[in-house]
């Protein structure tokens, strides 16, 4: 199947608009005979069940979680872009179109992050209406702040807490439809399969996760919302329970799987701490615009600093190597994702990492203490302000901006960041790649849908920060909200989806089938066994740096590892009842599939690109170097096993942006 | 160090329940309260046993998901954490520690230490929101300003994150903090004014309905909020019910 990606005809600006002019509707009294499935309830899955519910569609919602209001957008900390331009600094459409798509590594389509960067305005809109409390200024009037990879200011922000915020606007609106029963909400509910009739996607197979039953649910349409698949490395700062098992499903039913290889690892986390972590917390990006990231300049001082006879406060301005100012000083701390994180690697790896397992850089807030002290002492009069209370008047200030953060970090880690520097390191924290969709974003399914992180569509090589929510309630408010319309068009007269078909019992059998043999395996080894020995492979072999010996190791191990793990799992209980080991095997089950898949994908991707780096193509100065001839969006089609894949490509033309080098000095 | 978990099983919601003991050891006092479980589990499938089931998600306090009765406290016994941040440096090698479910009329048990908190879903349902579609054609987000401080009140009471600890905690099983936290984001912004009314005797009404108790000012609920929600905001929803009601 040739690859379209029905990007409309016109100019990139009018692309969007002339669209929503032309498409095919359907009319209010129809949509009631119209049902749509939504698996996933976050930013994406949330927003778009709300949407479709006030259109008039009925919307049957699924989410593992025990409510729609728990999904991992929850977890997202700094904020979200707008191009609303309310700082006057400059900001437009354009310019946040020209972030995104440099930020990506010009590895994404134009046309889809226009209209990304088009509807942004309108998110910060819906979102105040509904009762967003975002964070304002004395005037009353919306505040901001700068994100990595951009010059302006354009993030908006709930403290730090601003998913939480947007998902509990999300899960208010839900509520409402759920009131009127235009949204049937099945909690504690996990997607094991899609239901193909006729080449469409018309149900799924679903398994309560209380009573263990599986269930078979019809619709006109099935939209994957299911998140992002960073636990394929087990440690991430992804929740425990996030998986890629609905977008696996649909990939072996027929969706091809896009760029698996590009995965974000954040720049900002708390280091690991011992061999039991269970997964990784971040600090977020947005504490980047108030702190400074330095390791010691000397070894001397970093061998006294671990042996506990130097604290890292005393070490002299001059002692500090504030290496990305040092090496990026136009945009200094606020490079993007992937050059912050690849930078803390490179200073570790050369033996300046300051905790105990030496992978830990410093994010120090010394210098903003100073600088909002100084000029609330200003503000208030205080003349001749000692250093104490400079230090403490800042402290207030940077306690208002990120104190949620502050406090996290105390708890994990157990030290006060206000008096001492924050330790941080990279870890997993998204996945660009995902399930390929057409502008419509619809997959290679007809009718089947893939929206937020589940798609691959508007980040290309590496995300920008605070651009992950807008992406999200973009696709979920504002886009398959239209885009689907044109499908279901066709389905006004197609009636009630009968669940008693031969594909429905054809995809009901093969689930429990599976089921079936983890609870009767009784093997050696414990579910966690396998994801952990998955993820050590996937972060020593495809994490940072990626070369192509260790790619085609990886490939083997996992192989093995699938095959050790099909025949000597060990699921505890019964598949009638609650049963979290039973859940997690099958969604392991689906990691050892897709993590052979992301390895064959870097292999292929002889370039860098983003948060693909490959130590075959680096400039003298380490920095990824990009090939044209690897210009392209690799699909990759489902044949059985994951070596078996096929790959097709799509081309990405750049009309409206010139292909650069891209730099941050 | 070494440790003895007192841990509350139960089958199912229809099944008896009972306290079982359990040793770990070799516990990190770095690891997380919840890592520590992981631990035991590990121990407990290594030996052809069912794990000891319970809520988790996040993992870093945001969720709402986990839900621990640890020592007689909601997520234990440190303060403004959750039990997934509560870290084994709170407690001492040789401790015994009790680790039960959240418990309340209003909340069955599920399984273990799983339960049910629909009810909170339903308390939402009955007004958490602001009637408002999506349309791309919603006014400028800037065309009302919001005083600083009504919109930092609002953001303290909207980081609510919907753990029932407040109700775990009370003797009363009172749900009145997190639905006085819901009442109270909206009640303090303009947005929210006009369906305030219904919006606080609705949702009072499904708490009641779902069984949750009356509160009698004790303000245990406050102390063990791991989000710090003050005990001011069941004082607004008392007043914006009484606005209501007159």
């Amino acid at each position: 199947m040739a690859l379209d990606s029905k990007v409309p005809q016109g100019p990139l600006k009018d692309k969007w608009t002339d669209y929503k002019n032309k498409i095919n509707l359907v009319n209010p009294a129809n949509k009631r005979h119209i049902d749509v499935i939504v698996v996933g309830t976050g930013l994406a899955g949330g927003s778009a069940s709300a949407t479709l519910a006030e259109l008039g569609y009925n919307v049957k919602a699924f989410a593992y979680q025990d409510s729609p209001r728990r999904a991992h957008s929850i977890a997202a900390q700094g904020g979200i872009n707008a191009a609303k331009n309310y700082q006057g600094d400059g900001d437009s459409t354009y310019r946040l179109f020209y972030d995104t798509v440099k930020g990506g590594d010009y590895r994404s389509r134009e046309a889809n992050v226009y209209r990304l960067a088009e509807v942004s305005a309108n998110i910060i809109d819906q979102c105040v209406a509904q009762g967003v409390p975002f964070a304002r200024d004395y005037g009353g009037l919306l505040d901001n702040r700068s994100f990595g990879g951009v010059l302006v200011s354009r993030t908006f922000y709930a403290k730090g807490q601003t998913g939480q915020q947007l998902l509990l606007g999300a899960y208010s609106a839900m509520n409402r439809q759920i009131a009127r029963g235009k949204i049937e909400m099945f909690n504690r509910h996990e997607m094991l399969d899609v239901v193909v009739v006729d080449g469409k996607a018309r149900g799924i197979i679903a398994r309560n996760l209380v009573t263990g039953e599986i269930e078979r649910h019809s619709a006109h349409a099935v939209v994957i919302a299911s998140g992002g698949y960073g636990n394929v490395y087990f440690l991430s700062t992804n929740a425990m329970g996030s998986n890629v098992t609905a977008g696996w499903k649909v990939h072996k039913k027929g969706a091809y799987f896009a760029n698996p290889c590009y995965t974000q690892i954040h720049p900002t986390c708390i280091p690991r701490s011992g061999d039991y972590q269970s997964k990784l917390t971040l600090m977020s990006e947005s504490l980047r615009n108030d702190g400074r990231i330095w390791v010691p300049k000397h070894l001397k001082d970093v061998e006294a600093i671990k042996a506990g006879t130097l604290k890292p406060t005393q070490l002299k301005e001059e002692d500090r190597d504030y290496y990305l100012e040092r090496r990026y000083p136009a945009f200094g701390n606020l490079v993007p994702r992937d050059v912050a994180s690849r930078a803390a690697k490179e200073r570790c790896d050369a033996g300046y990492g300051v905790n105990a397992t030496g992978e830990a850089v410093y994010l120090d807030f010394a210098a903003s203490f100073v600088r909002y002290g100084t000029e609330q002492a200003k503000i208030q009069g205080i003349k001749n302000p000692s250093e104490a209370k400079i230090k403490e008047l800042g402290q207030e200030i940077v306690r208002a901006k990120y104190g949620n953060l502050f406090q996290m970090y105390e708890k994990i880690v157990d030290e006060n960041p206000y008096e001492t520097p924050m330790m941080i390191y990279p870890a997993v924290h998204y996945t660009m790649g995902g399930v390929w969709v057409d502008y419509n974003l619809m997959t290679t399914i007809p009718g089947c849908y893939a929206i937020g992180e589940a798609n691959f569509s508007d980040h290309g090589a590496n995300r920008l920060g605070a651009s992950a929510l807008m992406q999200g309630l973009a696709d979920g408010y504002f886009v398959l909200p239209y885009t689907i319309g044109d499908y279901l068009a066709d389905d006004i007269r197609t009636g009630k989806i009968s669940t008693e078909t031969p594909e429905f019992e054809a995809a009901e059998n093969e689930v429990k089938e599976r089921i079936n043999f983890f609870v009767n395996n009784k093997g050696s080894h414990s579910v966690d066994y396998y994801h952990k020995k998955l993820g050590k492979i996937m972060w020593d072999k495809c994490g940072m740096s990626r070369n192509a010996e260790g790619l085609k190791s990886a490939i083997e191990e996992i192989s093995a590892l699938r095959k050790d793990f099909w025949e000597n799992v060990n699921v505890p209980g019964t598949d009638k009842e609650y049963n979290e080991q039973l859940a997690k095997a099958g969604r392991v089950a689906d990691f050892l599939e897709l993590g052979e898949l992301f390895a064959k994908d870097a292999l292929v991707r002889e370039e860098s690109a983003g948060g693909h780096f490959r130590e075959e193509h680096q400039t003298p100065e380490g920095e990824a170097k990009r090939l044209k001839e690897f210009q392209f969006v690799s699909a990759w089609e489902y044949k059985g096993e994951p070596k078996d894949a096929v790959l097709h490509k799509e081309d990405l033309a750049y009309e409206n942006i010139e292909v650069k080098e891209r730099s941050y000095k | 160090m070494n440790l003895t978990l007192k841990i509350w099983r139960q089958k199912d919601a229809n099944s008896k329940g009972q306290m079982t003991d359990y040793k770990v050891s070799e516990i990190s006092e770095h690891m997380s309260f919840l890592e520590m479980m992981d631990v035991l589990n590990e121990q407990i499938i290594n030996k052809g046993d069912e794990p000891v089931a319970f809520d988790h998600d996040c993992r870093e306090g945001i969720c709402g998901m986990c839900s621990m009765y640890i020592n007689g406290e909601a997520h234990g016994p440190d303060r403004g954490v959750t039990t997934c941040q509560l870290h084994m440096r709170m407690f001492k090698d040789g401790d015994t520690i009790t680790i039960e479910p959240w418990r309340a009329a209003a909340f069955p048990v599920v399984k273990d230490l799983v339960v049910d908190r629909s009810a909170f879903d339903r308390i939402q349902h009955a007004g958490g929101y602001i009637s408002v579609n999506t349309s791309g054609n919603t006014q400028d987000a800037n065309s009302i300003p919001i005083a600083k401080e009504a919109a930092d009140t609002a953001m303290d009471a909207a980081t609510c994150i919907g753990c029932g600890a407040c109700v775990a905690t009370c003797k009363n099983s009172s749900a009145m903090l997190f639905v006085g936290a819901k009442v109270s984001q909206y009640a303090l912004l303009p947005q929210g004014q006009v369906e305030a009314a219904d919006r606080v005797q609705n949702m009072v009404a499904q708490m009641d309905l779902e069984g949750f108790g009356n509160c009698t000012n004790t303000g245990a609920c406050e102390v063990e909020c791991p989000k710090g929600i003050s005990l001011d905001n069941i004082a607004r929803m008392n007043r914006e019910l009484m606005k209501a009601s007159v």
